[in-house]
């Protein structure tokens, strides 16, 4: 029953009729106001992302333009493109490399378009001390550790974001199925149909998935214009957000925006169908493991060393 | 008939002695303090209160879980009535069930406060929206609880109203649904405990012995709490509650309390000899763990009390003294309380999946929002409670007073 949700679309009134007959009653009044008010009163009503035929997503995707074009004074262009075939995404990380500057972070929350305030972050980079025999199950993480400078003698870095499970515990639990995996391996969250149970939050091992507890807040001037509808987006009050490998990039062949702030190029991103692929590369040619393996999550996102011999160097 | 009925019930709900109206007066006003509060928190989110991502559930699904305990407990009652036969219970399986009704609409309302955004409420409804049954254990906590209430609210209100029209009500009709209310009972409690045993990416709830204490505490709880509110009923009504109801109930507290306390045995003895990294919260809970012990003080609390309460209870010359009988009883409520909530849902959640440690404590605003619904729920028990007994003893309707039903 559960896993076919598309059946009972054609019974329901189709998002785009509806629309048609808020707009007309929206451009009766020519205040912004009152069109914020009928989008607001659509939203309320829209159906589940995996809903919506192509047109209702159409009128959506241009409505969505238009409000966020009003609000952060530029051009947005919202898309929801869907993955391509024979591609399932995968990320490997060099520890060896990273020294915990956390670029990653903020590039992510800038491409995110991530509340500034309340902060979020989809990104958390773990410091451990060297020696410490403690780190592979993360208990003796320190998140907020602020050095005059990076890397410090003695420690070392983990970047943690959401793995992309195989096996995604979040998905299981989510009562409402706000949250599935896509063909192409990415975990996503319909942020319009969230109802923020954070039952998901409570299931997720990595602690990947981060609930926007107030009003978000983005400044203007660093809003990222380029939007994908299951991911970057601005989120709402009230709903849970994950990192999405940066849908709206690496569906239309980009690196993620992680991998491309990384100073040391210690992220490798890729499809992992592609044989020639960096990820291939690096799954083939080093010896990589996962977080909490006896969880039996499946992660689609690896770690290992390319240099050294671990954490005792 | 039924305009009778209905006047009946109003006059009963609106008059009373002044103890009655002062303390539905109070429970208004607190439940007006709650409502003011409420619309707080819609204003700034959730933020408004202490929870954050590191411990995303808080104090209203502490109450929840609670809740949903004295709901179940309701069966304590409807065992020996029905199914043994035991005559004295009669008077108060009835308020039992009423209870669990009370119980179960503050557990609704305990989640849906805690919903991020609750007026979409609407996704979960099956056909309208996308009910994800049965992989999430949440839809059948949904489906159960929502059954558990309609089975309670029919049952009392078909006897009530045989019982007004002066009929006897124990029927071969509703037999069945008396017998489901036991496995219904058990179903809320057991798959409330599974929300949280379900989730291998937290060691501190993932053990099997999670479903059985919840139930063993939850039948020690809410019979206690009913202990309380049994002999304020015969103090303050008509109701005529025997002696040996009260210590049947007391006996059964006893043997579940005596469970409760081997099953959190066993629990220690896990964590403490195989010593895996998994101790972790455990130890949050109960040492405190790297400089972070706010918990410890009140998990103590709670052991000690509980087993006081279990050393009055397990002598039945002392259990039978009401006045001793009552300071185990107020203990094993305060136990279990802190129990679900500082023993069970906050260490949970310390250290985080990602080593991190937040020392969540509600705020003001989450103990005042809970109380309100503490005492909206409290509201619909005293005015059921309250017509149930007026057709009882024949105040209102055709009741033969003197007869058990
Ligand atoms: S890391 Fe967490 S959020 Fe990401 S897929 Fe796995 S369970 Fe879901
Ligand atoms: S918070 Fe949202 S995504 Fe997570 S389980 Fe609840 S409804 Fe699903």
């Amino acid at each position: 029953m559960s896993d076919d949700i598309k059946g009972k679309e054609k019974s329901l009134i189709t998002r785009r009729k509806f629309l048609a007959g808020l707009t007309a009653g929206a451009a009766a009044s020519a205040l912004p106001a009152g069109e914020a008010g009928a989008y607001a009163f659509e939203e309320l009503f829209r159906q589940h992302y995996k809903r919506l035929d192509a047109d209702d997503l159409k009128d959506i995707l241009a409505k969505l333009e238009e409000e966020l074009s009003f609000k952060y004074g530029k051009e947005v262009h919202a898309k929801a493109t869907p993955p391509m075939d024979n591609t399932v995404f995968g990320y490997a990380l060099d520890l060896s490399r990273c020294i915990g500057c956390r670029r990653c972070v903020y590039a992510c929350v800038k491409e995110n378009n991530l509340s500034r305030d309340p902060q979020i972050q989809w990104i958390k980079v773990l410091e451990f001390q060297k020696g410490n025999n403690k780190w592979q199950g993360l208990e003796h993480s320190n998140r907020y550790y602020e050095p005059e400078q990076v890397p410090e003698k003695g420690r070392f870095y983990v970047p943690v974001q959401c793995q992309q499970c195989k096996k995604p515990a979040c998905v299981k639990v989510c009562p409402v199925q706000a949250t599935w995996q896509e063909p192409d391996g990415i975990v996503v969250v319909d942020y319009n149909w969230c109802i923020g149970c954070r039952f998901c939050m409570a299931a997720c091992p990595y602690g990947a998935r981060s609930f926007t507890w107030g009003k978000p807040s983005i400044p203007k001037e660093e809003f990222n214009p380029e939007i994908h509808y299951l991911g970057n987006r601005p989120q709402y009050k009230g709903v849970v957000g994950k990192c999405t490998f940066c849908i709206q990039r690496s569906r239309a062949g980009r690196y993620t925006a992680c991998v491309e702030a990384c100073p040391v190029g210690a992220r490798k991103f890729g499809n992992l169908m592609d044989p020639n692929s960096e990820i291939r590369y690096v799954l083939e040619n080093m010896k990589v493991f996962r977080l909490k393996e006896e969880l039996d999550t499946n992660p689609k996102f690896f770690y290992f060393f390319s240099m050294g011999t671990g954490v005792k160097s | 008939m039924a305009i009778d009925a209905i006047n009946g019930i109003i006059r009963t709900v609106v008059t009373g002695s002044k103890e009655y109206k002062a303390w539905v007066g109070f429970l208004t006003l607190l439940a007006l303090v709650g409502i003011a509060f409420v619309f707080r928190q819609i204003d700034q989110g959730l933020i408004a209160t202490n929870m954050r991502d590191d411990v995303s559930w808080g104090w209203y699904i502490a109450n929840f879980t609670f809740l949903v305990g004295v709901a179940a407990a309701a069966v304590v009652l409807v065992i020996p009535y029905y199914i043994y036969d035991f005559k004295p219970i009669g008077e108060i399986v009835l308020i039992g069930e009423i209870m669990a009704v009370a119980a179960v609409s503050m557990c609704l309302m305990f989640i849906v406060l805690d919903m991020g955004s609750a007026e979409r409420f609407w996704h979960l409804i099956p056909m309208i929206g996308i009910f994800n049954f049965p992989q999430s254990i949440l839809t059948w906590d949904v489906v159960v609880l929502n059954m558990y209430l309609v089975l309670n609210l029919s049952l009392v209100i078909y006897a009530l109203s045989k019982t007004y029209a002066g009929k006897s009500y124990k029927t071969k009709l509703i037999m069945p649904f008396i017998f489901f209310s036991v496995p219904a009972a058990i179903s809320i409690h057991t798959v409330t405990a599974f929300l949280y045993l379900g989730a291998p990416s937290r060691p501190f709830w993932n053990t099997a012995v999670l479903a059985p204490r919840f139930i063993a505490s939850a039948f020690c709880s809410g019979p206690a709490f009913m202990l309380i509110i049994f002999q304020i009923i015969r103090k303050t009504t008509k109701l005529k509650i025997e002696d040996a109801a009260l210590h049947k109930m007391a006996e059964i507290v006893t043997w579940c309390m005596a469970v409760n306390l081997f099953l959190l045995g066993s629990e220690v003895f896990k964590e403490m000899y195989s010593a895996t990294a998994h101790i972790e919260p455990f130890n949050y809970l109960w040492n405190g763990l790297r400089g972070h012990n706010q918990l410890v003080p009140w998990i103590w609390t709670a052991v000690i009390v509980n087993s006081i309460a279990f050393l009055i209870l397990i002598v039945p010359s002392i259990r039978k003294n009401f006045f001793m009988l009552n300071i185990a009883c107020t203990f094993i409520f305060i136990g279990v309380y802190i129990e679900k909530g500082m023993g069970l849902i906050f260490p949970g959640f310390a250290p985080s999946t990602l080593g991190d440690i937040y020392d969540y404590m509600p705020n003001s605003m989450e103990l005042w929002i809970s109380l309100g619904v503490w005492a909206i729920g409290l509201l619909i028990f005293t005015v059921g409670a309250k017509i149930c007994i007026a057709i009882k003893t024949g105040e209102i309707g055709h009741a033969d007073p003197s007869a058990h039903h």
